[in-house]
């Protein structure tokens, strides 16, 4: 508009041009904000610009696909030998790269890059489900923590202080040494236990912040009924940072299961592979074959990144403290 | 909606709400309990639009909310009653007071922006109410929101009702729940502070427009202000609160006529006004509430009082009147200003 509007002489423009500049200014600003449709969308409208979550989004993207189509990409059955003659006790206990197997083999003469794609399965549905049954225990303790109030907050806070009290991983090592046979599941229930206060408490908190809210009081002087205020006023307001939590959380659920998998907490058949126990089969070997621990480790500190980067950002764009 | 006749409850004359001696005291264990309202009662006559008018923490604000039973349980103690049309709302159970509220009685809150959800849409938070309270489905019910929103002045309501409260300007917002407070037509209105987050241009037209909707739908109206410019606008009757009593009560002609207490004449006196000469400072009551003495043993504005006499930090000024003109004070200020 104000294009459009006859220049005068450009160090000199009148007082009601310059105002209609910045009055349209002003207009194209707000149409800008304008068309959004909820606090997602412009989270999501931030987002897009963000490099740091671009590069995070890109690197769990790949990491995803790679883990979905892993049996087709995998040029080897990762459970299959096709190396057991290159290997020498003596000489060559790890077979190195060579034509069709751009890695090399681990000791065992399996293909190394087909156990490292296929091993992402593993990897990234523990740390998922870890993650998602750790929401799933923390979003229920924390919902009724904030919607009763009472006796019935204290009480699950105080046995949410008691698990927070545990350093987390060795919770977890203690979860998953009862188990009588470990497996992936054990690993999942022990990453996921851990996660379970750290959810609750922030959600308990982020609930009373709530309850205490203008709408809810607004909401409740309509006399709107207290399981609509719980889960339609308070829970979807209340859930923002717990979901930035658990971009979060799933990578150090992915760390921690490497971390218990390493130490052998994990699925012991290693015809399937996992990238910690990887890790932990390469053990013997760091001193001369130091690759065989590399690349798992390289794909579990890329993968955790990525997730880290998304969760950063996304809790910089849901915080009202830094928006511009 | 706005076609239908008007069918008052309660033969005209007879109050609506009559509020006697309400008391609220703050308090937990091991502290020094805090009386926030401290014997205030009053009517509200069906049709009438009744002030309740002080600074902050004269417990205007607390009074509505325990006509309401909106008050925090814990802690809290109400005592008194609150009579609408025949009921004690005070000691109703939660369940009876929750179907009460939003159908019989409905408030207005002060910020219109925290008052919305803001994760829903306007429509679905419109229809909620009437959800509710009228056994709609939502179906039904987004008709009627959209007549609603039209009602109180929102233009292309039918757009309006997908969006999301931030998407609304801050006048828009507060006729939004405007319209969520009347949607079951409820006979008394409590309107707490319904201007003070806005503009002045965007304040009269909500003010106008309350105006309007108490008259045609025959609505009673408590509103809460500490700002007589608004009581000046729409009340038929003025409660000024001191320290969680009133002290003093008239029309509102008789108040701003012949104000008597020196705290509402303070009040008056502190508006800015146009006709004043320029460079004039205002006139402001000297001194906070804080410096209030208890109410037990003194009258509580006693030391801002600039009409002051030795009786009234000794004895508390017994309340002199009746349900329409009174007054709580020992030397009140001459019959003219």
């Amino acid at each position: 508009m104000s294009d459009q509007s006859p220049q005068q002489t450009p160090a000199r423009t009148s007082y009601a041009d310059r105002r209609k500049q910045r009055l349209d200014a002003l207009a194209r600003a707000s149409a800008d904000e304008e068309g959004g449709v909820s606090l997602i969308v412009s989270a999501w409208r931030r987002l897009r610009r963000n490099p740091v979550f671009l590069v995070g989004l890109a690197i769990t993207i790949t990491f995803v696909v790679l883990a979905v189509i892993a049996p087709w990409l995998a040029p080897y059955d990762p459970a299959a030998r096709p190396l057991l003659d290159d290997i020498r006790p003596q000489t060559n206990p790890v077979p190195g790269p060579e034509p069709g197997h751009p890695l090399g083999g681990d000791d065992k003469g399996r293909d190394l890059l087909s156990r490292l794609l296929v091993g992402s399965q593993q990897t990234l549905m523990v740390g998922v489900l870890a993650t998602l049954f750790g929401l799933l225990g923390g979003v229920t303790l924390g919902t009724v923590a904030g919607a009763f109030a009472g006796w019935v907050d204290s009480l699950v806070m105080r046995v949410v202080d008691v698990m927070l009290s545990i350093p987390s991983l060795l919770l977890a090592f203690t979860i998953a040494a009862l188990a009588s046979r470990p497996s992936q599941w054990t690993l999942i229930i022990a990453i996921a236990t851990v996660q379970v206060p750290i959810f609750a408490r922030l959600l308990r908190g982020s609930m009373l912040g709530q309850r205490a809210s203008d709408h809810v009081l607004a909401a409740r002087s309509l006399g709107v009924k207290p399981h609509a205020i719980v889960f339609r006023h308070m829970l979807p307001n209340a859930l923002g940072p717990v979901i930035v939590q658990a971009t979060l959380v799933l990578a150090v659920a992915i760390i921690d299961a490497a971390a218990l998998s390493f130490l052998g907490l994990g699925n012991p058949d290693d015809r399937r592979p996992e990238w910690g126990q990887m890790l932990g089969a390469a053990q013997p070997y760091l001193g001369q074959e130091p690759h065989l621990a590399f690349y798992p480790a390289a794909c579990i500190i890329v993968v955790a990144l990525g997730f880290t980067l998304m969760g950063e950002s996304l809790r910089e764009a849901l915080d009202p403290k830094t928006r511009r | 909606m706005s076609t239908q006749p008007i069918q008052p409850a309660v033969r005209h004359g007879e109050p609506l709400l009559a509020v006697r001696d309400l008391r609220v005291t703050f308090g937990r264990r091991g502290e020094e309990p805090f009386r926030a309202v401290d014997g205030v009662s009053f009517d509200v006559r069906p049709g009438q639009t009744v002030g309740l008018v002080g600074e902050s923490g004269c417990g205007k604000s607390v009074t509505s909310l325990a006509i309401m039973g909106l008050l925090p349980t814990r802690g809290n103690t109400v005592e008194g009653t609150a009579v609408f049309d025949g009921e004690d709302l005070l000691s109703l159970s939660a369940q009876q007071m929750r179907d009460r509220r939003g159908a019989d009685i409905a408030m207005i809150f002060q910020d219109p922006l925290s008052s919305l959800n803001p994760v829903i849409q306007i429509g679905r938070q419109v229809t909620e109410v009437m959800e509710r309270h009228q056994g709609l489905s939502r179906k039904e019910a987004m008709p009627k929101a959209a007549e609603l929103l039209e009602r109180v002045g929102i233009p292309d309501p039918r757009a309006r009702l997908a969006n999301y409260p931030h998407q609304l300007s801050g006048g828009m917002r507060q006729r939004a729940l405007i319209a969520m407070a009347l949607a079951c037509q409820p006979r008394l209105l409590i309107a707490d502070e319904p201007t003070t987050a806005l503009d002045v241009t965007i304040q009269a037209q909500i003010l106008a427009l309350l105006k309007d909707l108490v008259v045609e739908t025959g609505t009673a109206m408590v509103m809460i202000t500490h700002d007589l410019g608004v009581v000046a606008g729409l009340c038929d009757e003025v409660n000024v609160l001191y320290g969680g009593k009133i002290v003093e009560r008239g029309t509102r002609h008789g108040l701003f006529a012949r104000p008597r207490h020196p705290y509402t004449v303070g009040l008056l006196d502190s508006i800015p006004r146009l006709d004043a000469p320029r460079g004039e400072a205002l006139s402001p009551i000297p001194g906070s509430v804080a410096d209030n003495l208890p109410w037990d043993s003194a009258c509580a504005f006693a030391p801002r009082c600039s009409n002051a006499l030795d009786v009234c930090v000794e004895k508390t000024p017994a309340w002199e009147g009746d349900d329409v003109v009174g007054l709580r004070c020992f030397n009140p200020m001459g019959v003219s200003r």
